[in-house]
């Protein structure tokens, strides 16, 4: 109760104070902006309402880039997480390469992206996929290495095979650190989305990100904050989910 | 013999924890091995079991040298539990079954007659985190017994329980040995606990680890354990692995 219910009342306030604060105009004074500049939560509420569809549709097409993405990263980074658990010299080789590949800003990566794969949602999954990559991949490997010795020579003793211990032991021991990559993958995969979005657009319905952008061109501010509010609602359900997933896979705990 | 051990050495990088061990265990001899801690104790049990090759020197088990034969005849119990939280304790029982090949039903319904016999009956779908200390242990001992390996390997598989319960265990692990007896190699630092359980106690020396005296529990033993450790016979043979113990320690 107590979880919900201060953040809830928390939020109320602010939202409150907000709508108080432009619907008075008092915001758009000490900003020293016009009015319209600064909307009120009601006023982004009503634009909500009014473009509904128009959200609905580029909230689909962000969805989409998300989902697809980070699709391409669990299979990706599951794999070679594993790949690397099970072969020290594909891990000796590539384990440091993974991680001073993460000094280069995905930002200046997603116009190179463009440039090869085009305007499409191609482009749009790749970084996704590539900013999602790493934590997927760093965690279940991490998993799967912190298993205590004494249970593989259990499982030995015990006339597992190397497959019988992966699956038995060393599989669900990873599956925790899994899902913490996975929680990781899903907080940053709207962030890779806009940014594709934002780099390489396209005319028409092309994601949330591409009509904030948008908006914040044409000064249509109460449509860029609720644009806002639909693409961090559709993170939070994501986070959600994946979080009710681990509860339920992850019963032990 | 079961287990012949000839000139056994081994060590780690350059410290030497074992060194000219020999020792025999016979069919179906309970051999306690007690030693301080850190004398390699540990070491010995899985090279006895296979788990690792000796530096110098021989083991065989049952007629078979080299590592992965020893594993086959080998099931070995390590000091924590280990009991994998993921599965119910009749499946963590049942594992050695899975990994043969058998499938879950007829597992479940193997292991399930020995949790009748070993006072377990309605813990099968417990989990592990749900059972108490001395259960764990049960549990945990009964995987290895499903192993149905002609050697036991029981690395101080009391260690990390409460005196009492201890006392209990021991009571539990020497009647269920009586039912289905096996060659047991049992390490333990707690003297009493291998003269009670063991029919052989080899006292070791700090590391590099040596036998500095080899003991006999009076027979015959009581069925009663708290009478067996307090008969006066008993006590003596106490005081003279203590003892050797101490001596070896210096």
């Amino acid at each position: 109760m107590r979880r919900w219910l201060l953040p809830t009342l928390l939020l109320a306030a602010l939202i409150g104070a907000w709508q108080l604060a432009a619907s008075t105009g008092a915001m758009a004074d000490v900003l020293g902006l016009y009015d319209f500049l600064v909307p009120s939560p009601s006023e982004i509420a009503e634009a909500l309402w009014e473009n509904r569809s128009l959200l609905a549709d580029n909230a689909w097409v962000t969805l989409q880039e998300i989902l697809l993405g980070l699709g391409c990263a669990l299979v990706a980074g599951v794999g070679f997480a594993v790949l690397m658990h099970l072969s020290n010299l594909v891990r000796d080789a590539a384990y440091p390469l993974i991680v001073a590949s993460q000094t280069i800003p995905i930002v200046v990566l997603a116009p190179i992206l463009l440039t090869w794969f085009g305007y499409g949602i191609g482009p749009k999954i790749v970084v996704v996929a590539l900013i999602c990559f790493f934590p997927i991949t760093v965690n279940v490997l991490d998993g799967l290495r912190s298993i205590d010795p004494d249970a593989l020579k259990l499982m030995r003793s015990l006339d597992a095979s190397r497959r019988q211990i992966f699956r038995r032991v060393e599989a669900p021991a990873a599956l925790p650190s899994f899902f913490t990559g996975v929680k990781i993958a899903v907080v940053v995969a709207p962030i890779g989305a806009v940014l594709g979005e934002l780099v390489g657009g396209a005319t028409g319905i092309s994601g949330l990100g591409r009509l904030i952008f948008e908006d914040n061109a044409n000064l249509e501010v109460a449509r860029e904050f609720a644009a806002v509010a639909v693409l961090s609602a559709m993170a939070l359900v994501l986070i959600g989910l994946v979080a009710l997933a681990e509860r339920r896979v992850v019963s032990w705990r | 013999m079961s287990v012949s051990i000839r000139g056994l050495g081994h060590s780690y990088g350059e410290l030497q924890t074992i060194a000219q061990l020999d020792f025999e265990v016979g069919e179906r001899e309970t051999i306690g091995l007690v030693g301080p801690s850190g004398c390699g104790k540990s070491t010995l049990l899985e090279l006895v079991c296979g788990l690792q090759e000796p530096k110098a020197g021989a083991v065989v088990v049952d007629g078979a040298a080299d590592a992965a034969g020893r594993l086959a005849h080998c099931a070995y119990m390590p000091q924590r539990d280990l009991l994998l939280p993921w599965y119910s304790a009749l499946d963590n029982a049942a594992l050695a079954l899975r990994n043969r090949g058998l499938g879950r039903a007829e597992a479940r319904r193997q292991t399930s007659e020995l949790f009748e016999r070993f006072g377990l009956a309605g813990f099968e779908a417990s989990a592990p985190g749900e059972l108490s200390g001395g259960m764990r242990q049960r549990v945990a001992f009964l995987r290895t017994l499903v192993a149905g390996k002609p050697l036991l390997a029981l690395d101080e598989p009391f260690a990390a329980l409460d005196a009492i319960t201890r006392a209990e265990m021991q009571g539990w692990l020497a009647e269920a040995l009586r039912a289905d007896p096996r060659t047991v190699v049992l390490v333990s630092h707690d003297v009493e606990e291998a003269l009670y359980l063991a029919d052989r106690v080899a006292v070791l020396s700090a590391r590099p680890a040596r036998i500095v005296a080899e003991l006999r529990a009076p027979e015959p033993r009581a069925a009663d354990r708290d009478a067996a450790v307090t008969d006066p016979a008993f006590v003596a043979v106490r005081e003279r692995a203590l003892r050797a113990l101490h001596g070896g320690m210096r």
